[in-house]
């Protein structure tokens, strides 16, 4: 599985992207982020509040809900602010 | 039509290329964005936008979508700039063309609205992250609520 992070998300894990294999049991984005907490303080310090963390799953949108089973790709990032 | 470009662009031109030939479109109404020099009373100077090449294409080709699902367009145009703006630098453009002005109109509203929440660009003036507004959600939202 590919992540991606984005502005500020990107600066406090340290990776623009990387490769992963997570944990069998990770299904939803919530337990994906519970696992990329246990991987060091730059995830943790980025994933400390989930409230202003976005993410897509194959670049669709998505929430902490959304499986993560069988997405070759995950994003995150904070609320959009284009225009 | 959507573009995401470094480069500028000529509103002028990009009206003249999208209704060329076109006897159809009575009504075409174009929105621009500028970058301002204040943003929540603070100056403004540089900043960098950033975007997720991939995902911003296929976002802003869905609301596009969604926008000619919505009202009967003839033609629609959404370009978005990346990379170094400053202020008084064009950001975004937005046209939507109807035989009448009522669906132009509104879906050139649309299509800002949802672009301002959904497409995903980020912007950085130096080591601070812009963020979103809750204004911009609340705009997004009041199209949910009503059936056109």
């Amino acid at each position: 599985m590919k992540l991606l992070y984005f502005a500020w998300v990107k600066q406090k894990t340290g990776v623009a992207e990387e490769d992963v294999t997570p944990p069998r049991h990770v299904s939803d984005v919530t337990d994906l982020i519970a696992w990329l907490k246990t991987r060091g303080e730059g995830y943790e310090t980025a994933f400390c509040d989930v409230s202003v963390i976005r993410c897509a799953v194959d670049q669709e949108h998505g929430d902490l809900d959304t499986s993560v089973a069988g997405a070759t790709e995950v994003a995150f990032f904070p609320p959009v602010a284009g225009g | 039509m959507i573009r995401v470009q470094t480069e500028d662009f000529d509103i002028g031109a990009e009206v003249a290329a999208l209704t060329k030939g076109r006897t159809d479109i009575g009504a075409l109404v174009t929105f621009s964005g500028l970058v301002r020099n204040m943003n929540e009373g603070a100056p403004v100077n540089t900043f960098e936008l950033e975007h997720y090449p991939g995902m911003t294409e296929k976002e802003l080709t869905r609301i596009e979508e969604q926008a000619h699902e919505r009202w009967p367009l003839q033609a629609s145009l959404i370009i978005h700039r990346i990379g170094k703006l400053e202020p008084g630098d064009n950001i975004v453009l937005v046209a939507a063309a109807s035989a009448h002005r009522e669906a132009a109109f509104e879906a050139a509203a649309f299509l800002m609205d949802y672009l301002k929440t959904r497409a995903p660009f980020w912007k950085r003036e130096g080591d601070v992250w812009v963020e979103a507004r809750e204004s911009d959600e609340t705009a997004e939202k009041k199209w949910q609520n009503t059936a056109s």
